[in-house]
């Protein structure tokens, strides 16, 4: 030891300990992790952003479609003595009229071969259930219209909407060569055509069928794995159910017989995909000539002589199919004249059928759909139907809300935080004002929500699902945040200003209001702004009042103080609960609602920067 | 428009109702009393003891509120005071239903009074409707005279006091002063209106279901009766499962949260240039500002098929309510709150420290792993505690991305639910208020309360006794 | 123990001999030592304003040099220029050149790390790190990876409290925490942290500002010895302090260097009218 000690001492030993060949290696190695490390924290930070950038894309993404929406234009004939029988032609005798007979006569004229019920239930679907609603409302604000035939323009229903958007097909054509004639012109017709242009197209269909098997098969792969860990799991439990106790094993047989029924449900899953790939691989080995085109492959629709026959059977030189719109006659059709629509995906897997297709193709080449920015979106109440909910009940909701929040909590808050600041003798009660309110402020906002339901409706008695028990509820949570924002602002006054003002014998009191105040206000501002709109998109304690009930009423129709009372929802619980409805546009106007309401944050949040930079002072 | 219209009509419907009333006479009293104590003012000059302004504030405070308060105070017991005598005077009545019955019966009379449609009206309902009308009419008259009666005789007395030797600026003060303190104690009522709701209704659940088996019990299922012969038949309620299921999707939130948001609080402190950093930082802050509800559609449209879709490709059953996905969106949303949070305690360690680290040839992220962090461990420490009350807490994202059966498992791939999702599905929808179930959202709520109210304060010391050392 | 009580012996038979050394070597003509650091026409700048004025100092080894001049005429400045502390601050820009052994040190091929363990720094507050005492001394050896084992590190770290002074008053309580110490020993153990490092050269920035006048006589007692084995640039308020240390001063005023030379020319017959009021305490 006292050997290194003399080396120590000597300045040579040290001399090059730093600049040394091993020196440089230590030293590269040891940039090699700060590099890594940087870029570990870069990372995090672009991942972040990834996850901000990928939530925004996939709601606007969703969103964009809402913009657009498409109607239809239907003439009824408005015959007086249906309409109004007593021909007062006043709103009330109009009114009663059964003007979704009319529709539905409408549609049932367009297309005279849709005969079966189902299919009438189908062609009827494709216009939306508020169509009578509109028309019944315009011939109400305007009796006199009856005894003439009336254009309406009335929305189509969601999917029909959705298609119109290309959002739930693909449409494609396939070149033909040939001179294609026609036998029969209603229900099944058959077609020939002098090139192979069908040889083709039962060579596509069978590709079709090759997917649809490699599909199946690659599932069957899938399931024989689930199945294998399935038995892994099974032995490795029986092996220890032999070495476990009375409770164990009562857990352990638990499990055994879940792992059971799973096995069997993967066996039986297996079979029936067995099955399945047996009979298509039949299909498409055995049948050199003709094939059938069912719902699992994409459909084939020939557009011939003013029809649409819907491929039902393929070979070589011929199909047979089933005219959707009857032929207007069976002469040989020119090539070029005729053509093959491919529309994928299959049948099966998107929500509108091929008829329904075929008649909303109809109606567009007729002109009378129209496609048009979406007022309805941003003017309407909820509704159960997608096409109809719009948001406006929940923005006015949600107007009422904020309102009551805003004036209770603002008041309050600034109160709080001056007297505290300000005024409040430093003693043990403040301090467990100060800690309560720190803690206050990271309590769950669900427990205001349970504070809501028991306090004010239970025991005072207030509406259930009224913005004013809301925005009493989310004034009580943003209370602290209010709070702490005024405090940091009032804080932030450098005391010499007050001294300045005691100093020229003004009270305490006026001190603080004519010079503290006046100076932390742009501080204050900005908080409550941020704490308006953390209410602004809290959700969980709105539910726990019942403002998630189903509203169809804006609220404050009957009168502006009614509207506090009103049951009432704001867009936030709007979301949740349109998050939650199966169709596909209930999906994008959920994401429609989430923009418009970001939109308000960052405007709310835009004003408080705005604030912050234009009156923010550095003492 | 309609709404500016229906906004002015409000307006004056609030001018003719008792508080616009009251705030007229306040704008009448002020008007007064200013001219008055001007002409004194202007008479007798600087021995005047307060300005005109003062007095007249005075007289219109001495007004205004105590008839506000007579009103609040009516708005508030008039409606118990209706209940009460409708259910006294139909007391025979009422003895013959259920309590379910009773409940509704008096909900009808005042729905119909009020003039809500009601779903069924008898003619005992409508009598009593009447009666309860002939009560609101003669609240109303109480209400008028007690609110003009006090506006009257306290603005009388103080138009009088006004001279020029009344401390009328003292006095305003001492009212306002008063009115702060009133706001502050607000703060203090929300925690013990808090408290006091969710200690009764729980205390109620607890004699239904004995507070061992909710604690310590392992099945929670308040729809069935599991045990033939419960008593209660209303279902098991142990908030084991729950618990366990919360935890589990917090772990992962935090497995998300915690490096992703601790590392972009260390880039963004010591390495980012300014610019990066001017961008960084508002990107942080709008994930920090996105709602909740928000988070809870992405997880339950976007992320959670997408798990199910990645797991089935390599042979794994999820669900499509796994844990994975409510956790990975709760991290998500959690990682500003850790990055601002860390940034905060970071940045207090003192530039000496570093400098001294830096002086000897240490890297950055020498100085950063073995001086900064270990120097800002408890401020860290108390950070994730707070992130993980937070999650504990979150509501909207499970409720819409996680499930409803109470799962005891720490797979990650499984469906599990947590206090705050039972909590909404308890709550949500028509229930009474007494049944075990809904008190049993309240003993949840306690739970919830109790576990976040610990690991904040234990935060929030941590992060004060930090900043002490540093300051 | 035994071998501890050895040590100690050894370390006074050190000091002994460095002490006799030392006398020899002032007699010596000091124009004799090599120069260690030089710094060539440096001009500072933070942002738009400058700091430092086509400074021109050399640095001799082994020997201490004292940076003395009223508040804000750059002196630290200087003195974090040597090291590179100066590239913390991000507005910060230096011209000129700074030589550490020929070598120049803002060449964009000498390392920043490498030239900081050569040039070690102690600041104006004592920092230590919130570690124990030991991983304090160990913090710089460890990074820098110039001990092999554990052992050595022990004995690295012995031997760096020992040289500073420290290592009686701490040695049963290596293992508690730094920041529990006084100031005095705060600073001492600062310094051993440096040391420890094994740098050529020790620059310190006002080291006994913040301490009471005897922790101050420790200090300066310390400096004193660790010249034998080291380059020391000593920035000081204390013009006594300045005239106890260091064998060189230069005058800083207004970001100029007014005057600089032996310390005992500079104090008794000064060149320069400012450096004359300076020492003479008619301003600063």
């Amino acid at each position: 030891m006292s050997r290194n000690i003399l080396e120590e001492n000597d300045p040579t030993s040290k001399a090059k300990i730093h600049t040394s060949q091993q020196a440089k290696k230590r030293l590269q190695k040891r940039y090699a992790k700060e590099k890594r490390f940087r870029l570990i924290g870069l990372g995090a930070v672009l991942v972040a952003g990834l996850f901000l950038a990928v939530l925004l894309a996939t709601i606007i993404v969703d969103a964009i479609p809402v913009l657009r929406q498409h109607s239809v234009t239907v003439t009824v004939p408005l015959n007086a003595e249906e309409i109004d029988p007593e021909g007062k032609r006043t709103a009330a005798s109009v009114s009663g009229a059964n003007y979704g007979g009319l529709i539905k006569d409408f549609l049932r004229e367009k297309y005279p071969n849709v005969t079966s019920r189902r299919e009438k239930k189908a062609l009827y679907g494709i216009i939306s259930s508020s169509a009578n609603l509109t028309i019944q409302e315009q011939v109400m604000a305007n009796p006199q219209l009856v005894g003439k035939p009336l254009q309406s323009e009335v929305l189509l229903s969601d999917y029909a909407d959705l298609y119109f958007k290309g959002s739930v097909s693909d449409k494609s054509k396939i070149e033909t060569a040939g001179i294609a004639s026609p036998v029969g012109t209603e229900g099944e017709v058959k077609i020939l055509s002098t090139s192979n242009d069908f040889g083709k197209l039962l060579t596509e269909v069978k590709q079709g069928l090759t997917v649809q098997l490699k599909e199946i098969e690659r599932n069957i792969a899938g399931q024989n794995r689930v199945l294998t860990r399935l038995q892994q799991r099974k032995t490795a439990i029986e092996q220890s159910l032999t070495s476990a106790s009375e409770t164990e094993k009562a857990e352990l047989q638990k499990r055994l017989d879940q792992i059971e029924k799973d096995k069997a449900a993967a066996e039986n899953l297996i079979g029936q995909n067995n099955d399945k790939a047996a009979d298509l691989k039949s299909r498409i080995s055995t049948a050199g000539n003709s094939l059938a085109v069912d719902r699992d492959i994409s459909s084939y629709i020939i557009s011939i002589n003013g029809g649409k026959v819907k491929v039902k059977q393929v070979s070589n030189t011929e199909i047979i199919g089933e005219a959707i719109l009857p032929l207007s006659s069976e002469q040989d059709s020119q090539n070029g004249q005729w053509e093959i629509t491919k529309i994928s995906p299959p049948e099966s897997e998107r929500q509108i059928s091929d008829k329904e297709i075929i008649w909303l193709d109809q109606l567009q080449a007729e002109g009378l759909v129209k496609n048009h920015f979406n007022t309805q979106f941003f003017t309407a109440g909820a509704s159960r139907e997608a096409e109809v909910a719009g948001i406006w009940g929940a923005v006015v909701g949600t107007f009422y809300t904020m309102l009551i929040t805003m004036a209770l909590s603002f008041p309050i808050g600034v109160g709080a935080a001056i007297y505290l600041e300000e005024f409040a003798p430093k003693n043990r009660i403040t301090d467990l004002i100060e800690v309560n309110i720190n803690n206050l402020a990271a309590v769950p906002s669900i427990v205001f929500g349970l504070l809501g339901l028991a306090m004010f409706l239970n025991i005072f008695g207030m509406p259930r699902s009224a913005p004013l028990v809301g925005g009493m509820v989310l004034a009580l949570m943003t209370l602290p945040t209010i709070i702490i924002a005024s405090r940091a602002a009032l804080k932030a006054v450098p005391p010499s200003i007050k001294e300045a003002a005691l100093g020229i014998g003004a009270s305490h009191m006026q001190a603080v209001f004519h010079h503290n105040l006046p100076l932390a206000m742009p501080g204050i501002l900005t908080g409550s702004i941020i704490g308006m709109a953390q209410a602004l998109g809290e959700t969980a304690p709105l539910l726990m009042i019942g403002m998630v009930a189903f509203i169809v009423d804006i609220p404050g129709a009957t009168g502006f103080a009614q509207g506090f009372t009103d049951p009432a929802t704001v867009l936030p619980v709007q979301i949740y609960m349109w998050a939650d409805f199966p169709e596909k546009l209930f999906q994008q106007k959920t994401a429609a609602a989430i923009v418009v309401l970001l939109m308000f944050l960052v405007a709310m949040n835009a004003i408080a920067i705005f604030l912050r930079k234009k009156f923010e002072r550095r003492w | 428009m309609q709404l500016l219209t229906d906004f002015f009509s409000g307006l004056l419907g609030l001018i003719i109702s008792p508080l616009g009333v009251i705030l007229l006479l306040s704008a009448l009293a002020y008007y007064f009393a200013l001219k008055k104590s001007s002409g004194f003012y202007a008479e007798h000059g600087r021995e005047v003891h307060s300005l005109p302004f003062y007095n007249a504030s005075y007289v219109a405070l001495s007004i205004f509120l105590p008839a506000a308060v007579f009103l609040l105070i009516f708005s508030i017991v008039a409606p118990m005071v209706y209940q009460s005598m409708v259910e006294t005077t139909y007391q025979n009545h009422l003895q013959s239903l259920t309590d379910f019955q009773q409940s509704n019966f008096i909900n009808n009379v005042f729905a119909l009074t009020t003039g809500n449609i009601t779903s069924k009206s008898s003619e005992m309902i409508t009598e009593a409707s009447q009666y309860l009308t002939s009560l609101m009419n003669v609240g109303q008259y109480v209400r008028w005279f007690g609110t003009i009666g006090f506006a009257a005789i306290f603005g009388f007395l103080a138009y009088r006091a006004v001279n020029p030797r009344l401390r009328a600026r003292n006095r305003v003060e001492i009212i306002i002063k008063t009115l702060l303190i009133i706001c502050s104690i607000i703060a203090i009522l929300t925690t013990i209106g808090i408290v006091l709701s969710l200690v009764f209704e729980s205390l109620r659940f607890f004699q239904k279901v004995p507070i061992t088996e909710f604690l310590f019990g392992m099945h929670w299922s308040p729809q069935t009766s599991i045990r033939p012969g419960q008593v209660s038949a209303e279902g098991s309620f142990a908030a084991l499962p729950l618990i366990a299921g919360t935890m589990l999707i917090t772990f992962i939130a935090m497995l998300v949260a915690g490096p992703i948001g601790l590392m972009s609080a260390i880039y963004l402190s010591d390495y980012a240039s300014p610019k990066f950093r001017s961008i960084a930082k508002p990107v942080l802050e709008i994930l920090a500002g996105i709602p909740t509800v928000v988070y809870g559609f992405f997880a339950a449209l976007t992320v959670a098929p997408l798990i199910r879709g990645w797991g089935e490709s390599i042979g794994l059953s999820v669900s499509s309510e796994s844990a994975l996905a409510a956790g990975l969106v709760m991290g998500i949303m959690i990682i500003p709150l850790v990055s601002s949070l860390s940034d905060d305690v970071i940045n207090s360690v003192p530039q000496a420290m570093r400098d001294g680290s830096y002086g000897l040839g240490a890297t950055k992220s020498e100085t950063i792993r073995q001086v900064v962090l270990p120097a800002a461990l408890p401020g860290i420490v108390s950070a994730m505690l707070l992130a993980v009350s937070r999650a504990i807490g979150e509501t909207m994202i499970v409720v819409m991305a996680a499930g409803l059966a109470a799962n005891l498992t720490i797979n990650p791939l499984e469906a599990v639910t947590t206090v705050t999702v039972q909590i909404v599905t308890l709550l949500v929808g028509d229930q009474e208020f007494d049944s075990a179930k809904t008190l049993a959202a309240f003993a949840l709520g306690l739970l919830l309360f109790v576990i976040t109210l610990t690991l904040n304060v234990i935060a929030l010391r941590v992060v004060q006794k930090y900043r002490e050392q540093y300051e | 123990m035994e071998v501890q009580s050895a040590v100690k012996d050894k370390v006074e038979q050190d000091k002994a001999m460095a002490l006799k050394e030392e006398t020899a070597k002032t007699a010596a003509n000091t124009a004799a030592k090599t120069v260690k650091m030089s710094g060539k026409d440096v001009c500072v700048y933070y942002g738009e304003k400058q700091a430092l004025f086509d400074v021109n100092l050399d640095i001799l080894e082994n020997s201490v040099t004292s940076l003395i001049g009223p508040s804000g005429c750059g002196k630290s400045t200087f003195l974090r220029c040597l090291n590179r502390m100066n590239d913390v601050i991000d507005i910060c820009r230096v011209t000129g050149e700074i030589t550490l052994e020929g070598d120049d040190i803002y060449d964009p091929s000498l390392d920043v790390v490498e030239l900081r363990a050569r040039v070690g720094m102690v600041f104006q507050k004592p920092n230590p790190f919130p570690k124990s005492i030991y991983d304090n001394v160990a913090y710089g050896p460890r990074i820098h990876g110039i001990t092999a084992d554990r052992t050595e590190l022990d004995e690295l770290v012995e031997s760096s409290l020992q040289k500073a002074g420290l290592w009686n008053e701490v040695k049963d309580r290596v293992a508690e925490s730094g920041t529990g110490l006084s100031g005095g020993q705060q600073q001492r153990l600062c310094i051993a942290r440096a040391i420890a490092t094994k740098p050529d050269v020790i620059l310190m920035d006002e080291p006994c500002s913040a301490l009471d006048p005897i922790a101050t006589a420790t200090i300066e007692e310390l400096i004193d010895e660790l010249r034998a084995n080291y380059t020391i640039v000593i920035v000081t308020h204390s013009m006594q302090q300045a005239a106890r240390v260091s064998q060189r001063t230069a005058f800083f005023h207004l970001g100029k260097i007014i005057e600089e030379g032996e310390t005992t020319q500079i104090f008794t017959n000064p060149q320069d009218e400012k450096t004359q009021d300076y020492i003479t305490g008619r301003f600063g």
